[in-house]
């Protein structure tokens, strides 16, 4: 009966350590700062990191500049949405409404894009599969981040955020040519 | 006018009210706990792809259901029984505004019977997080309100009675370090509670139209400052729990009040910015701040967690070690009662919260890290870890102690009881570790149909992933067979459960004497002595108290520093982004 009892002496803060305490305490920490400093240090010397890029936009402005890159880079249809072909290098834009991931891109691989995410309605999740990185897509934000597809092939980008009933239809997809 | 009666079997007093006010508030958990396993089995049985059993609809609705009465309900309600012993049991003081307590409870329930309603009816299928714009019906804020605004009430009523007890002088010296976690619990509450104030009370006038729009980035901060925090109230009780179990089981002493009573103040500092663990990949907030919330500031409330680690296990060997039991590394642990529920789910709690909960909580929530792991099923694996088996274990736990202590019951079917523990970490272990292992893989939390019927395009998981996943649903029904067995046998002790009237020797294996019968024939309680000084040779002396327990936080840190490592390693071999 002793964890529920006031403690023993009145000066309770000023009674010795044992030692598997205060060693403990000590890697602790020290792991805690190691862990810390791994953030910052991916940031320099990593290659996944968010550059934190983000604009507010509205549904009506962020569909108009997908629209445009779709008319002016449209190279084919599948499954009724168009897929896009922009140039290596350019800002490419991909928004997530009910239900839906548009439009398709096709992307080069080892070249690097500029792309835009946000959502017209709800919250959506991007998450690129097989690769497996997530994003949250929210309305009303842009998005920024620079992409360097690494691998060639069809990915699929699956909503990883809940987004209703439909949600588990909202499968879009992005290519990467060699 | 006598209003205390002692427990003859534990000696603690309870105070007439603040008795009442404990048993509905556990009743009503138990119930909320009744409706999340109820939920539970249906989302297992639907996210095990060769099973699917329920439609869309149902299946959103059922997880919306399990999230918020084993979250909020469940933990809450039972928290609040939890201050209220920590407070008028454990100081021998009578509650303060027991009226007041009642109005909290009944607002607490109002909530949760609205809120219920409006997620049953099928047309509040918005998850536990409820993300704007996405819209409940109003009566889903409203009752997260009432409950949250209860709730509130039942903090305030806890430090009322540390005060009544502070000024009547009901015990010696300062408050015991039970007491001492659940007043973190009860600070980092009414932060939470705030919050979710905040939030939810736009978010009810923007549901009924008087507001037309929430912003969704604020809606996240915000709802998180809630929706996180209250998880550091749990952990926070919990931790408290897991001190006053080893005190109860092996009359064990904090290996030092300073360094844990520290490490309480840590969560009260640092808990809170855990908001940003959601908002990781999130448009809108800079790395820096990312940085520095996601790591609690330098990863002081990790530290915390750590020490915590350390000192309940080693102050319980430190005790079992007096008693005799100093063969070798670990006798004090072989020898420990096993077969007694209240221990084997405390100590099963905190193994399976330090080494799954605590380890997977920090990788994914470390800034980078989380692009690979952000919604993916990795993020349920984790939470089940800490909540499932380490609040809710313990909390199971506790009940088996409160059974006799508290409603002066004998366990109804104790051999179930004593396997409880085992079947339901043993499911929840299974389930943990393949959830986190399909979500490395990808899979996608909350969401109906991983094989994506009825999309326009496709895309498979790999048949791992599937497999996974099975797994995962195997151990599901394992742990919700555990959970139902904890409900039988708490329902079953407030029903049929023998009446106890004079001691029944329940704790006299702990060494505690039988004192009195359960009448309320106490004025006014003895007050609380200071425990007994501890001769000086015992501790800050040469050699470790508790090299077990210490080999064991080795063990502990070389896991968590191998897995760190590793997914820092499958970050690194995904795509570039800059």
């Amino acid at each position: 009966m002793t964890t529920f009892q006031p403690p023993a002496e009145r000066i309770w803060w000023k009674t010795p350590l044992g030692k598997e305490e205060i060693l403990w305490i000590g890697i602790a920490l020290v792991w805690c700062l190691i862990m810390f400093f791994m953030m910052p240090f991916w940031h320099v010397y990593g290659k996944q990191n968010l550059s934190n890029e983000a604009y507010q936009t509205t549904p009506a402005k962020f569909k108009a500049r997908v629209d445009e890159m779709v008319e002016k880079y449209q190279t084919g249809e599948e499954g009724g949405v168009p897929i896009v072909t922009p140039p290596a290098g350019s800002d490419i834009y991909l928004l997530g409404r009910l239900w839906q991931w548009y439009p398709i891109l096709e992307l080069e691989k080892d070249k690097s894009y500029r792309l835009h995410l946000s959502s017209l309605d709800w919250q959506h999740g991007f998450s690129l599969q097989p690769v497996n990185i997530n994003l949250q897509v929210i309305p009303g934000y842009e998005m920024v981040i620079k992409l360097t597809p690494d691998q060639s092939g069809d990915f699929a980008i699956v909503c990883n955020e809940y987004c209703g009933i439909g949600h588990h239809m909202m499968l879009g997809k992005m290519i990467v040519k060699e | 006018m006598a209003q205390f009666r002692v427990c003859p079997d534990s000696g603690f007093y309870f105070d007439k009210s603040a008795e009442q006010l404990m048993k509905v508030n556990a009743v009503a958990a138990v119930v909320s706990l009744l409706l999340a396993g109820v939920a539970a089995l249906g989302v297992i049985l639907t996210r095990w792809q060769t099973i699917h059993l329920l439609p869309a609809d149902t299946f959103y609705m059922v997880l919306t259901s399990h999230g918020i009465n084993a979250l909020i309900f469940w933990v809450i309600f039972f928290e609040i029984a939890v201050l209220y012993f920590a407070s008028s049991t454990l100081l021998r003081c009578r509650l303060a505004a027991p009226r007041w307590a009642w109005m909290g409870f009944a607002l607490m329930i109002i909530g949760a019977v609205m809120n219920n309603i409006a997620v049953l009816s099928g047309k509040s299928s918005v998850m536990m997080t409820s993300y704007v714009p996405m819209q409940a019906q109003p009566h889903f804020y409203l009752g997260l309100i009432l409950f949250a605004v209860g709730a509130l009430i039942g903090c305030f009523v806890f430090l009322g009675t540390l005060i009544i007890a502070r000024n009547e002088k009901t015990y010696k010296g300062s408050i015991p370090l039970v007491t001492f976690g659940a007043l973190t619990a009860t600070i980092i509450a009414i932060f939470t509670i705030a919050s979710g104030a905040i939030i939810l009370i736009p978010t009810f006038l923007w549901s009924i139209g008087y507001i037309n729009q929430i912003d969704a980035v604020m809606y996240r901060l915000i709802w998180w400052a809630f929706g996180h925090s209250s998880q550091q109230i749990n952990m926070a009780a919990m931790v408290s729990i897991w001190y006053l179990l080893a005190g109860v089981l092996f009359m064990a002493r904090p290996m030092s009040e300073k360094v844990s009573r520290m490490a309480f103040l840590l969560y009260i500092l640092f808990l809170q910015l855990a908001s940003a663990h959601h908002l990781l990949v999130d448009p809108g907030m800079s790395s820096e701040w990312k940085i520095f919330n996601t790591s609690y500031a330098m990863y002081l409330a990790v530290l915390a967690s750590m020490i915590h680690g350390l000192s309940v296990p080693g102050s319980m060997e430190i005790a079992q070690r007096k008693k005799g039991l100093t063969k070798g590394l670990f006798e004090w642990l072989r020898k420990a009662p096993w077969g007694n529920p209240v221990f084997s789910g405390f100590f099963l709690a905190l193994v399976i919260f330090g080494f799954l909960g605590g380890i997977t909580g920090v990788v994914m929530g470390t800034e980078q890290i989380n692009l690979i792991i952000h919604n993916t099923m990795y993020v349920p694996g984790h939470f089940h870890a800490t909540v499932a088996v380490g609040t809710t274990l313990t909390f199971m736990a506790l009940t088996y102690l409160l059974i006799p202590v508290l409603f002066r019951r004998q366990l109804f079917l104790p051999t179930l009881a004593k396997w409880q523990p085992y079947i339901f970490s043993a499911g929840m272990t299974m389930l943990i570790l393949f959830l986190l292992g399909a979500g490395t893989l990808g899979v996608s939390r909350r969401h109906w149909d991983m094989g994506f019927t009825g999309a326009a395009l496709s895309f498979d998981y790999p048949g791992t992933a599937y497999m996974m996943m099975a797994l995962a649903g195997i151990g599901g029904v394992l742990a919700v067979i555990g959970g139902a067995a904890y409900i039988i046998v708490t329902v079953g002790s407030l029903l049929f459960g023998k009446k106890l009237e004079a001691s029944a020797g329940i704790f006299a294996s702990f060494g505690l004497k039988a004192l009195a019968p359960e009448v309320y024939n106490v004025d006014k309680p003895a007050t609380l002595e200071r425990a007994e000084k501890l001769t000086v040779e015992e501790h800050g002396s040469a050699g470790f108290a508790a090299p077990g327990t210490f080999a064991l936080a080795m063990l502990l840190l070389v896991s968590f520093v191998i897995y760190y490592f590793i997914n820092w390693g499958y970050l690194s071999s995904v795509w570039p982004i800059g």
